[in-house]
């Protein structure tokens, strides 16, 4: 393993939002069990922003829904904050936003970012309150009442990270949400979403399949590698809070996402 | 109106396909009808002419139909038991009846193999066999059984159009309600929902557009239903009676008039509940 380029990040607080000791995660399948996750260690403070990067099959996936409680491990043990996953679902601790927006057709942007409020039981004037603040936080002030269907790709995925954050958990899980958008349109999330971060102080899980989304983005990059999931290496990486795009052509960025390509292809992430 | 020129096309190819089928179908019982009261001195047209307006003919032509239609529905009294309009309204009530208890079943029926996982398996084939059982067989059955409890007139008729209306509302509704997918379902736990939130704010509005299609099917099954149940037991009128009436007496003209003004029964049902689903599918933004 390569010595660490960056100098250690000094974290918010020293306060482990999530805690995973040990854990494997094994489906049972019709062509025979496949063993998801293995042996995965990790530590996750508050405010850090953790990117999850690796091939197909490697578990990113699979890591986050066991966070999520939306799959069980076979083994090992998920701490978030304090508490079993599954509790801490029910104490609605994060909010998940999924590669597809997954926007209801039969609801306004409105309606559909009110969605968490009405099932976790706030009152009209509170969610219209928190909807308003939503849609500005992710520049969708006046689209309130469009419909999905007449909102472009990557305005739907902003509908979906306002809903996410719009009853407030301090986590927030990402699976790919930008996956499905073309690079112009990343680039300019990646920087509203680094903007929102930095505005909040939420700890964000972020899984990608773009190396320099996560090296952009990230205060630690977990590079994972397949055929048993496992994380290969962790690397940490300090740039300001408020970096612009052009960061990604200065020498410590390529060092970083060089190393990022580097544990990659330790990992068999490029072979056959 | 673009659409009016091919309509209007097909109409009219269908009618004159239907006056020669009349006329080649006719015309053996018009020669004999000729040949009988002694004449033999008629032409191709004269023929032609009188087998398109025999008075029991094989197959009554359309202008003959219209004719039966608008002596028995525009110059009949409304409460008339010689006229269409009373009897259309008794086999409607019956369908109305019928149907409304039927789609309130067949929702009932898909919540529950919904919400029972082992129902679907155990309870989904006897409702199948239930439907292929034939109903011109059935019928009588439930309406002397029903008779048997004082269920008399148009109620045993309703249950049989509830009967043929309730399965595919529930194959339907089931395949709704089943509709939403994995992500979204997904998303609904990530907010800890309970089963009645997510059947209320996804799985039911997510059913809407197969709600409709599977009330069209079923109207127009529950005015079969109707229909057939009267055919069985016809004291008690409606449009299966007169069809009945008609194949009695051998008077094809009241049996096609009769068989039309069903047909547009269902057409305006059908038609109606077209409109409601355009209308609320466009306000729910289902784009298909």
């Amino acid at each position: 393993m390569l010595e660490p380029l960056a100098k250690p990040s000094a974290v918010a607080s020293k306060f482990s939002v999530i805690d995973i000791a040990d854990l494997s995660l094994r489906f049972e399948t019709r062509d025979g069990p496949v063993q998801a996750l293995s042996g995965v260690n990790l530590e996750i403070a508050r405010g850090e922003f953790v990117s999850f990067i690796g091939p197909s099959g490697c578990g990113k996936t699979t890591l986050l829904r066991a966070i999520a409680d939306l799959e069980s491990p076979t083994n090992g043990v998920i701490r978030v904050n304090g508490m079993t996953p599954h509790e801490a679902r029910l104490s609605r601790a994060y909010g998940y936003v999924f590669q597809a927006p997954a926007l209801y057709p039969w609801r306004s942007v409105a309606r559909n970012i009110a969605l968490p409020l009405e099932i976790m039981g706030f009152g009209k004037a509170e969610r219209d309150a928190r909807v308003a603040k939503g849609l500005e936080l992710v520049n969708l002030a006046g689209f309130g009442n469009k419909f999905p269907w007449q909102l472009s790709g990557g305005m739907q995925q902003r509908a979906s990270i306002a809903r996410a954050l719009s009853f407030d958990p301090d986590l927030l899980l990402m699976d790919e949400p930008f996956g499905a958008l073309d690079e112009i349109v990343r680039d300019m999330l990646n920087q509203q979403l680094l903007g929102l971060w930095e505005k909040t102080g939420k700890t964000v899980l972020f899984v990608t399949h773009s190396i320099p989304e996560a090296v952009f983005l990230s205060t630690r990059i977990v590079v994972m590698s397949p055929r048993p999931g496992r994380i290969h290496d962790i690397i940490e990486s300090n740039f300001p809070r408020d970096r612009a795009l052009e960061i990604r052509e200065t020498r410590e960025f390529i060092e970083i996402a060089n190393r990022v390509r580097h544990g990659l292809r330790e990992g068999h992430s490029y072979d056959e | 109106m673009k659409s009016a020129l091919p309509v209007a096309i097909v109409v009219i190819a269908l009618l004159a396909f239907w006056y020669v089928a009349a006329a080649l179908m006719n015309a053996p019982l018009q020669r004999d009808a000729f040949a009988n009261a002694g004449r033999d001195d008629y032409s191709t047209t004269d023929l032609v002419g009188a087998s398109l307006n025999m008075e029991r003919p094989k197959l009554p032509a359309p202008h003959q139909i219209v004719a039966e239609l608008d002596r028995l529905i525009l110059q009949t009294a409304p409460t008339s038991k010689r006229g269409l309009v009373y009897h259309a309204w008794i086999t409607l009530q019956e369908t109305l009846i019928g149907f409304f208890f039927g789609a309130s079943l067949g929702i009932g029926l898909a919540v529950l193999v919904l919400s029972v996982r082992s129902l679907e398996r155990s309870m989904m084939p006897w409702i199948v066999a239930s439907q292929t059982v034939p109903i011109i067989a059935l019928a009588p059955m439930i309406v002397v059984i029903l008779n048997q409890f004082d269920i008399t007139g148009i109620a045993p008729k309703a249950v049989i159009a509830a009967y043929l209306s309730f399965f595919p509302v529930t194959v339907g509704m089931v395949k709704g309600l089943r509709s939403p997918d994995p992500l979204q379902l997904d998303l609904m736990r990530t907010y800890s929902a309970t089963p009645a939130q997510t059947f209320v704010k996804l799985r039911a509005p997510a059913s809407a557009p197969f709600f409709f299609a599977s009330m069209k099917i079923g109207a127009a099954a529950a005015l079969v239903g109707a229909v057939v149940a009267e055919v069985t037991k016809s004291e008690d009128g409606g449009l299966g009676a007169r069809l009945l009436a008609g194949s009695y007496y051998g008077q094809t003209v009241q049996i096609w008039a009769a068989l039309f003004t069903a047909a547009a029964l269902s057409a305006a049902l059908v038609g109606l509940i077209g409109l409601a689903s355009r209308l609320v599918l466009r306000r729910m933004a289902f784009t298909s």
